[in-house]
């Protein structure tokens, strides 16, 4: 542990905001510990449930503006469903949809201040990551038996160069779940932690205005990026299903 | 003196991890120019593929994203 918030010069350190906390009292953080972690999760689901079954409950024909955000949601995770995977993919539509929910939430309600982002921890996108690699792969067996392997035996290619290919396609399986799920960590903890050094910026009188505008700036983008690396994760996932679906190149 | 070099070199490998993250800015810059220079000629086209333009972006950002967590691991974790 090198860099302390005394040493750095900042105000405030822009790692300190991802700390894990017990939400009662300060005992050691074990399994079943209620964390900050818990709270945000908790809360994120209870947004999910908010809009999608809430929202929706009166099913109007002319819907209302809850209900309108809800049909956007699922169709737009839908139509992502059908045109990537194909009609067949549409079957794990709804873990598909409840991924993206979840991670939309997630990242959004972390964007409020003083919040707590959870998809900024490995150790959270970790486990959709490899729950989407550990699904995918049974599913690829269980759907194609032992023909999945196809996947790694590229037919297309010369004969000469397919043991080579099908060692370079075993990797890139295997780094799947790690690249799909530190791609979500990585984005937005580094946006957050831009934002925290912006703040620690702004605690410095000259460059105040600067900082803040740069702020304003850096927030709107972290708002984009929420949703692009939520959309990314679930088309990911819609990509790694086609492929368990029709391993065959 | 032995921890300020181990230190130092903490710093200066976080520092040189870093330069990934620009190798991966060139990556996805290189991704959505093509694109948009491909959806000019026929913006017709553009629409369908603009779930395979994110897909290429991921693909090129993960890798500078694995060199940003180096440097975080230098940084935090050695």
């Amino acid at each position: 542990m090198a860099n302390k918030a005394e040493d750095g010069g900042l105000a405030i350190h822009p790692m300190d905001q991802f700390i894990v906390k017990p939400l009662f009292g300060d005992g050691p953080v074990l399994w079943y510990t209620i964390t900050n972690v818990t709270l945000w999760m908790a809360l994120a689901v209870a947004a999910m449930v908010l809009m999608m079954v809430v929202g929706t409950r009166g099913r109007a024909i002319i819907p209302s503006r809850a209900q309108s955000v809800g049909e956007l949601a699922y169709g737009f995770v839908h139509k992502m469903v059908e045109d990537v995977t194909g009609k067949d993919g549409l079957a794990y539509f709804p873990y598909i949809m409840t991924l993206f929910l979840f991670i939309v939430m997630a990242n959004f309600l972390g964007l409020i201040p003083m919040s707590f982002t959870t998809t900024s921890h490995i150790a959270v996108t970790a486990v959709l990551g490899f729950g989407v690699f550990l699904a995918v792969t049974v599913l690829g067996f269980v759907k194609n038996g032992a023909s999945f392997l196809s996947l790694f035996w590229v037919s297309s290619a010369p004969l000469l160069l397919r043991p080579v290919l099908a060692v370079i396609e075993l990797i890139s399986y295997f780094v799947r779940p790690v690249s799909h799920s530190i791609r979500l960590a990585g984005n937005i903890m580094a946006g957050h932690a831009v934002l925290k050094v912006f703040a620690g910026f702004a605690a410095v009188t000259w460059v105040a205005p600067v900082a803040i505008l740069g702020m304003v700036g850096i927030y709107a983008l972290e708002v984009l990026v929420s949703f692009i690396q939520a959309y990314v994760f679930t088309i990911l996932t819609c990509v790694y299903l086609r492929d368990a679906l029709h391993p065959h190149h | 003196m032995e921890g300020d070099i181990a230190q130092m070199g903490q710093f200066i490998g976080a520092g040189l991890a870093a330069i990934g993250s620009g190798a991966a800015a060139i990556g996805v810059g290189h991704v959505a120019g093509n694109f948009l220079a491909g959806a000019l000629r026929n913006p017709s086209a553009a629409g369908d593929q603009t779930a395979t333009l994110f897909i290429g972006i991921a693909f090129a950002e993960a890798l500078g994203i694995f060199s940003f967590l180096v440097a975080l691991l230098l940084m935090f974790a050695v």
